[in-house]
């Protein structure tokens, strides 16, 4: 049985909207897991379902033996951390130690532990000379930041990104990789919302494809990033490396730069038999 | 004469202790698209609020140097008269809806209401720009309703109908699936077409390669590198100032590694160029 488990679920806002239907997933622990599809295909409701925020309207959600139903979101916070799309349905302290500081707190832990969740989370995400500071003076991409070190502090097995990669920068996007791969070598389940497919290539194997409030696939990426007719039904693109492959018309489900290089060297071996194959590209 | 020129422009906000713009000098020509790439903090969105002349109308601070748009200097500009001239796309398309109308075809039309302009002649322009971005099937829906692509694409529509010849527009995809970014550069495209200049803030370095004319890059409050989006993308260089080179541009100088290109491609086009004529053994 999986760390992480979602059967059947479905779930309709009290205004009667459903934005989930007939869901199910699993996650182990341990892994990293990217969530792609359209904006409104129903990624947060889902993983709001998986925090406890919202609760299933049909269909349940298992994590470690817990049912989110028989739990209280303060409960299930201990299990899952959320670091919000938007940081500023986030943040409410005024400076970002005591933002950071905030969660631990309520774990019961001592003073020093307090202290040295916050220290190694905020070193973590490149926070650590904005501690004194007040989160809304800093810039949206620092702010995102901030809201990720408090949820790393928690601790939780699961922790969910919902669009980190939103508005950010290149350095920051490889710290974002390294963070996800320190906590996956901790242990922590990392499911993560996101448009950027470099980014999906460059750091999760496992991909969960979302279109119209269902999940449409659910795989290992080089088979999502070669389906192409998943990717219409969701409206995704190829990454770009392997949009190019598939122009040159080459085989085997390119995805790196390495693994194009190998397939134009291969292909400029056999370049005379196969030459009119690309002056029809071109 | 420049179209927008800064000459040794540093800039100190009222709050803070360091300089966030230090000696620019820039010349913008009227009619291209310049984007301005750089990490985060570098001095992108101060630049824009430059040039929109909320510094120095706005945020007062220390401002060195000169900021000339058609030759007069921004101090001297009235705000009225840039707004005009300008417009502004906010980063997040939540913000720009106005709130206050009933159907997107209202919420285009609000600004020229606000000048009183008369009713025929808004009807007018507000239907040419539904039909040039093709909103069509949009026009009577509550702006409250739309996806964040759609909110965007009538953001672009309300400030074109305004008709201003620059515009500035700080990431408008950040928040955007990909469909959507790609509806959005579509119309940034047209804006291009009719003659606009536009300064464009944008992380995604794929899109610039295909519609930016020419590339400033930002780093710590200074000017990197600036120059035709191809020779800047084709740089690698430009990778100690903070930015990630197209996948094209990477994979050409994994290429190069072992073997002669005489070129680096930046798009998609380009890359398909370059490299089916090196399969071809045409390159050397």
């Amino acid at each position: 049985m999986a760390f992480l488990t979602l059967t059947n679920l479905t779930y309709a806002y009290p205004n009667g909207f459903t934005a989930v239907e007939n869901v199910t997933m699993s996650f182990e622990k341990g892994e990293s897991v990217a969530i792609v599809g359209q904006n409104g295909a129903g990624k947060t409701t889902t993983v709001k379902l998986i925090n406890g925020l919202l609760k299933p309207t049909e269909g349940d959600v298992m994590i470690d033996g817990w049912n989110t139903k028989d739990y209280t979101t303060a409960q299930i916070s201990r299990k899952v951390g959320y670091v919000f799309q938007n940081p500023d349905d986030q943040i409410f302290n005024s400076t970002v130690y005591k933002e950071i500081e905030f969660g631990p707190k309520q774990q019961g832990l001592s003073l020093d532990e307090v202290k040295e969740r916050v220290l190694h989370a905020a070193e973590l995400v490149g926070v650590t000379k904005f501690l004194e500071e007040n989160p809304y003076d800093l810039p949206y991409s620092l702010r995102k930041m901030v809201t990720i070190a408090a949820v790393i502090a928690m601790n939780t097995d699961v922790i969910i990104l919902d669009e980190p990669t939103a508005g950010q920068d290149y350095p920051t996007m490889i710290r974002l990789g390294a963070i996800i791969k320190h906590l996956n070598e901790q242990g922590k389940t990392v499911i993560t919302i996101t448009h950027d497919m470099e980014f999906v290539v460059n750091h999760f194997e496992h991909v969960i494809v979302m279109a119209n409030k269902r999940k449409i696939a659910d795989g290992n990426k080089r088979d999502i990033f070669w389906d192409h007719e998943t990717l219409e039904k969701s409206m995704l693109k190829q990454p770009h490396i392997s949009r190019l492959s598939h122009s040159l018309k080459f085989g085997n489900n390119v995805l790196t730069i390495d693994e194009i290089v190998d397939e134009l060297k291969e292909a400029k071996k056999n370049g005379h038999a196969e030459k009119e194959r690309y002056e029809v590209v071109v | 004469m420049s179209y927008i020129e800064l000459k040794g422009i540093s800039y100190k906000y009222p709050v803070g202790d360091e300089k966030v713009l230090k000696d620019i000098s820039l010349s913008l020509e009227k009619g291209k698209v310049y984007a301005l790439i750089g990490a985060n903090g570098a001095g992108k969105t101060t630049i824009c609020n430059l040039i929109r002349g909320f510094i120095p109308h706005f945020f007062k601070g220390d401002l060195d140097g000169e900021m000339l748009i058609e030759g007069r200097d921004i101090r001297e500009w009235e705000m009225g008269d840039l707004a005009q001239k300008m417009g502004y796309i906010f980063q997040n398309p939540f913000t720009q809806i106005s709130g206050t109308k009933d159907t997107v075809f209202e919420e285009i039309a609000f600004g020229l209401e606000n000048l009183r302009v008369e009713v025929p002649v808004i009807k007018e322009r507000v239907a040419e720009i539904i039909k040039l971005f093709g909103l069509e099937s949009l026009q009577e829906k509550n702006p409250q309703q739309l996806s964040g692509g759609q909110r965007q694409r009538v953001s672009l529509a309300s400030i074109m109908v305004m008709d201003p010849e620059i515009l500035i527009i700080d990431e408008p995809t950040s928040q955007l699936d990909p469909q959507a970014t790609e509806e959005v550069f579509k119309i940034i495209n047209i804006m291009k077409q009719r003659g606009k200049t536009i300064i464009l803030v944008e992380h995604k370095i794929e899109l610039i390669a295909e519609y930016a004319d020419r590339v400033i890059l930002v780093e710590d409050g200074k000017v990197a590198m600036k120059g035709k989006t191809k020779d800047i993308l084709s740089d690698i260089k430009a990778m100690d100032h903070g930015i990630l080179l197209p996948q094209y541009a990477l994979l050409g100088y994994e290429m190069q590694k072992n073997d002669r290109l005489h070129e680096i491609p930046v798009t998609e086009s380009e890359a398909i160029g370059v490299f089916t004529k090196w399969m071809a053994g045409k390159e050397n």
